[in-house]
């Protein structure tokens, strides 16, 4: 039987409204989100063709296939020195730093430099390669992409390594197997989807800068395939510079639009096979 | 050959003979040297955040030793005129990211309150998933959906308001729109650790969802929360993509939610390319000043996010 006091009424008066509000507190965001979705697939669809990948970038005219070479390049690079720094200081943290001083110090930097702004890494890179060397450089580029995957990838293998029960390493230890070999062997094999979902996490993050990239790659508008000692174009500045400098050219924005597409496109790829590798390893 | 195999015969104290003492040794030495390599990176980290200070502070040096405090208290920007006032970049910085922060808490919360507690078992993991990769999209997107629809928009709506369309508050809803996903995802996991029991045992006494959200759950991740929002906050502060299309580049302080407007990290990016000698290395000052910020604010959020996780088992 139900109790109609007025307190029961006003409480659940009040549930009703709260709740009515957090579902279209839900829609509204997420209305939001697909009005992007939306005008990002409607504007970039109209804009692709097929010379937007075989063209370079012109004043008038053109496409877009130097800058997705040279983006391709550059996140690459960043994320294969990335890759190479970020699992060794994660391996140290999850299997020698411990409880240490050090490491606790360590682990609470990188987290703020897990999102510290990449504007300022961009100034930090800028500082330190671009004004001794005298240029703009892909190697700027590399670098300031690096340091900005560095934290990600450190973060995401000291997790993963924490996963791997304790119980196996010290079966292997009774083996008689040494310590870089039960890390090596029986750490990063447990440890290895996770370890790649984060590596794919920090690619698609890291793809999508554009502001390291002013003060470091600049942009250019040539095909330039390896010659890294250069200005180095890519694809989120030429975004930039169509929408800010050259918007009075209606094909430029034209352009941007496919590429945001393609971009925004990669990286939900990207996000997409992350989450994949980490369920498939799930399940086993 | 006798006299050598005699030696080799001779029993180490573990019983092994010549070649596996060798391979013990060379063992024992890559160990070493895993970990010493291992450390070495992760040491790096350190210096890295001491690199970005020190170069920071070095290449900033010129301009603040030339102007002083005046860098501070100036209320205009004007580079030609070399009068360089941080104010108007710092007043806007903080307005949007104030604007963005109340627009995408309650939105944010709601979305996870909604995810967590009423929403269908079979909408949770995509609604989830979905919210997860919209997070990923590069803020870069945001600005140009900020110039091309949002902008011409809010001119439509209150033309007396958004006279051209940019200004401090569309900037604030633009990144208002980039940080609800963050927001929510951290909001939900942070929700998620309460254990089932607890929540149960709420409902069982009869409370409402509301009840049970607001006196059970809250309670007991306020710092995951707080520490969720600052996160937050932080990357709206130091958002460069997002915001630099719709300021405005109003390099004036005037006091004004609507108005047009800049921010620091806008500022930069605007104005490094043709930026030389003591403009550049006031640009990089501000750099400074955006860092010292956001370092404040990131290591209080990564405090209160610690003793959460501390606690989760």
């Amino acid at each position: 039987m139900r109790n109609e006091n007025s307190v029961y009424r006003r409480r659940r008066l009040i549930n009703r409204s709260i709740m009515t509000l957090c579902v279209s507190a839900a829609v509204f965001g997420i209305v939001w989100l697909l009005l992007i979705l939306f005008t990002l697939v409607w504007q970039g669809t109209t804009a692709l063709s097929l010379e937007v990948f075989t063209e370079r970038t012109r004043m008038s005219g053109g496409g877009l296939g130097n800058a997705i070479i040279g983006s391709l390049i550059m996140t690459v690079g960043g994320t294969v020195v990335g890759t190479i720094v970020g699992i060794a200081a994660g391996t140290w943290l999850a299997e020698y730093g411990g409880r240490s001083r050090l490491a606790t110090v360590i682990r609470f930097i990188n987290d703020v430099l897990l999102s510290a702004p990449s504007i300022i890494i961009g100034l930090f890179i800028y500082a330190v390669v671009v004004l001794p060397m005298g240029r703009f450089s892909g190697w700027a580029g590399i670098a300031a992409l690096a340091v900005i995957i560095i934290p990600v990838v450190i973060r995401s293998t000291e997790d993963m390594l924490k996963l791997v029960p304790n119980t196996l390493r010290e079966a292997a230890s009774a083996l008689g197997a040494h310590r870089w070999w039960v890390v090596v062997r029986v750490c990063y094999s447990g440890a290895r989807a996770g370890i790649i979902t984060g590596v794919l996490l920090g690619c698609a993050r890291i793809s999508g800068e554009t502001a390291p990239l002013i003060f470091t790659s600049l942009n250019s508008n040539q095909w330039n395939f390896f010659n890294l000692g250069s200005e180095m174009p890519n694809l989120p500045m030429t975004l930039y510079q169509n929408m800010t400098i050259n918007s009075f050219i209606p094909r430029q924005v034209e352009l941007a639009w496919a590429g945001a597409l393609i971009l925004t496109a990669a990286i939900l790829i990207l996000n997409i096979i992350a989450r994949i590798v980490s369920r498939e390893s799930n399940k086993r | 050959m006798s006299s050598e195999q005699s030696r080799s015969d001779q029993p180490h104290h573990l019983g092994a003979n010549r070649r596996e003492l060798r391979l013990l040794a060379r063992n024992g030495m890559i160990d070493r040297w895993f970990e010493r390599g291992t450390c070495s990176f992760a040491v790096l980290v350190l210096a890295l955040l001491g690199a970005i200070m020190l170069s920071l502070l070095i290449s900033a040096w010129p301009a603040l030793a030339t102007y002083g405090a005046d860098f501070f208290t100036q209320t205009r920007w004007s580079a030609n005129q070399e009068v360089f006032g941080a104010w108007p970049a710092i007043y806007g910085t903080l307005v949007t990211s104030l604007i963005a922060v109340a627009i995408a808490v309650p939105v944010s919360f709601g979305i996870a309150i909604f995810l967590t507690e009423k929403c269908p078992a079979a909408l949770r993991r995509p609604l989830g998933v979905t919210i997860e990769l919209l997070a990923g999209i590069p803020s870069i997107i945001y600005g140009m959906w900020g110039i091309m629809v949002l902008g011409p928009f809010l001119q439509w709506l209150a033309p007396e308001l958004f006279p051209a369309g940019t200004g401090l508050a569309t900037a604030g809803i633009i990144l208002a729109v980039m940080i609800i996903p963050f927001i929510t995802a951290i909001t939900r996991d942070v929700m998620s650790t309460v254990p089932s029991v607890t929540r149960e045992s709420a409902y069982g006494l009869g409370c409402t969802t509301w009840e049970v959200v607001r006196s059970v759950i809250f309670p007991s991740v306020r710092g995951g929360l707080v520490g969720g929002v600052i996160l937050g906050l932080g990357r709206a502060l130091g958002e460069t993509m997002a915001v630099a299309f719709v300021i405005g580049n109003n390099l004036f302080l005037h006091p004004t939610l609507t108005g047009q407007g800049t921010s620091i990290a806008a500022l930069i990016a605007s104005q490094f390319p043709e930026a030389d000698g003591i403009q550049r290395s006031a640009l990089l000052a501000l750099g400074l000043v955006l860092f010292l910020i956001t370092f404040v604010v990131l290591a209080i959020a990564r405090y209160m996010l610690m003793r959460i996780e501390r606690r989760a088992p």
